[in-house]
């Protein structure tokens, strides 16, 4: 497995997409830090980034991946080599690439800004992971929901809407059901709506640590309340460590069914 | 060597394999053969893992190969269609597939014998269809496995490349591999096959040497028999 994940990272360096990816980031991370002028507004927009963009990038880029790779997957079936380990090695070598591009690509902005002002750094450690592990699990759900079809067309369409689902129709969703209910107590239920979306997760790990309630929204208010910030922000980042494991196995169960 | 066991497997609502049993002996050249959409192709990727069967066993070496993986290292696979990545150069892939599998290979004879050290440095997307199939043969033979598996192994080859391919297949064979291969020139067919295997939509319509296939349609040629069984066996659909 090994072996297939470094020559992913190679050919993803090859053909110059991990270097685009780090330039893009760059670009965006330096942007942010020179125009946005004040330093808590730069994190909000830095936010944005890791929510939104980085599950958007795993998704679209697990997907043409794999697609684009399928001949050479076909090829390594062939080999002596377990079937789930060509599709993991292919998910964590796209994965550790995507997420080297964007710690690099934030990381040197924020210690060029370090360099110049005295900021809390951990908040951007802490940001810098969650932006990895998103990128992770997205790009594994993309490439699980690519293996189940050979219709490249239905296989972007069923990532991007899952990626949709959990990046903007969720909340509207949450918000809905909150007000509707807003009769009830619904703590619990708004904790445990939480856990089904990594996108959540993250965010309220990194509310937590930040500690602006503003942004906080309804479930992040809960689980401040419910857990206090520190025992919040563990649990929501140990249930996002868990969701790693859900391409794990999805691909590993997908792939095994299929023919090639 | 090899033995598939009442293997079945259907894609949709199509039945590409019905019921198929072949034992293929240790040293025995088998072609497989039958029009095109006949289910050879799927028949072997059964026997590669790539393909599962809805039921049937397929053995390697005595023991079924369903859901393994290591007894690949026994076998080498030249696909239909070239897979490669199409960013490398030739060499880059001939030196990538023996890390993959964790094998040594040996290719500097090949190369020249098919004219690839010509294009070496060449990436895989600048290669026409023929030069392709010369580096697919390189990757096919540069093993020392006991189980060769060609699929079409002559498409594109020119003349000059096809005789050498021949060569090749009478060494191997006295080295005592086992290869199995499907092809659509009967005449190479004819030549290189200790055994043959005749399949019509997924069906085993024949199995024996090719005396035997003569024999039996009473042909004088390979082609003729094979074409004599395709309409034998439409006549026994149009009555039915
Ligand atoms: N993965 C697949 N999904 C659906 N149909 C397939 C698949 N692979 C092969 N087929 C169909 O199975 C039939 C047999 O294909 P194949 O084994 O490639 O035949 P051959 O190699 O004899 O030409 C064809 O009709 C083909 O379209
Ligand atoms: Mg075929």
């Amino acid at each position: 497995m090994l072996k297939i994940i470094g020559y992913v990272i190679k050919d993803l360096l090859r053909n110059r997409w991990t270097l685009f990816y780090l330039l893009f980031y760059l670009l965006v991370g330096f942007a942010i830090l020179i125009f946005s002028g004040d330093f808590s507004k730069s994190t909000v927009s830095f936010l944005q980034i890791i929510l939104i963009l980085t599950p958007l990038i795993g998704t679209l880029f697990g997907v043409m991946y794999y697609y684009n790779s399928r001949d050479f997957i076909e090829l390594l079936l062939a080999q002596p080599i377990r079937r789930r380990d060509v599709f993991i090695g292919q998910w964590l070598g796209v994965s550790v690439s995507l997420g080297t591009s964007l710690v690099l690509g934030l990381g040197i902005p924020f210690l060029w800004y370090f360099a110049q002002y005295e900021v809390a750094g951990d908040q951007f450690v802490l940001l810098l992971l969650l932006g990895f592990a998103l990128g992770t699990i997205f790009t594994g759900l993309a490439m699980a929901v690519s293996v189940s079809t050979d219709n490249k067309i239905r296989g972007f369409g069923y990532a991007l809407v899952l990626w949709l689902l959990m990046a903007v129709v969720y909340d509207g969703f949450l918000l809905l059901a909150l007000i509707a209910f807003r009769d009830y107590p619904l703590e619990k239920f708004a904790l445990i709506a939480t856990v089904f979306n990594p996108i959540d997760l993250a965010r309220i790990t990194i509310l937590l640590k930040l500690d602006i309630s503003a942004l906080m929204g309804y479930t992040g208010a809960v689980f401040r309340e419910f857990l206090g910030s520190t025992t919040g922000m563990i649990l929501a980042s140990s249930v996002l460590i868990l969701w790693m494991l859900l391409p794990f196995a999805l691909i590993t169960l997908i792939a095994k069914k299929r023919d090639f | 060597m090899v033995r598939f066991i009442e293997v079945c497997k259907r894609f949709g609502k199509l039945q590409v394999l019905d019921n198929v049993s072949i034992d293929v002996e240790k040293g025995i050249r088998t072609a497989i053969l039958g029009p095109n959409g006949s289910g050879k192709t799927t028949l072997i990727k059964t026997l590669l893992g790539m393909v599962i069967p809805d039921s049937g066993d397929v053995l390697f070496k005595g023991e079924s190969v369903i859901g393994k993986h290591k007894y690949r290292r026994e076998i080498v696979y030249m696909p239909q269609i070239a897979l490669f990545p199409q960013n490398l150069t030739v060499k880059e892939l001939l030196d990538l597939i023996p890390k993959l599998r964790r094998q040594s290979a040996r290719y500097d004879g090949l190369i020249e014998r098919f004219g690839v050290n010509e294009f070496m440095h060449k990436k895989m997307n600048a290669l026409s269809g023929g030069m392709r199939q010369k580096v697919n043969l390189v990757l096919a033979f540069m093993f020392d496995v006991p189980l060769i598996i060609l699929d079409e192994p002559t498409n594109g080859l020119d003349p000059v490349a096809v005789l050498e391919l021949k060569k090749l297949l009478r060494e191997e064979e006295e080295k005592g591999r086992t290869i199995i291969f499907t092809s659509h020139i009967m005449d190479f067919v004819q030549q290189m096959a200790d055994r043959i295997v005749f399949l019509l939509e997924g069906v085993v319509k024949f199995k024996g040497t090719v005396e035997e296939i003569l024999q039996e349609t009473d042909s004088s040629s390979l082609e003729e028999a094979v074409a004599s069984l395709i309409l034998k066996n439409q006549k026994v659909k149009d009555y039915a």
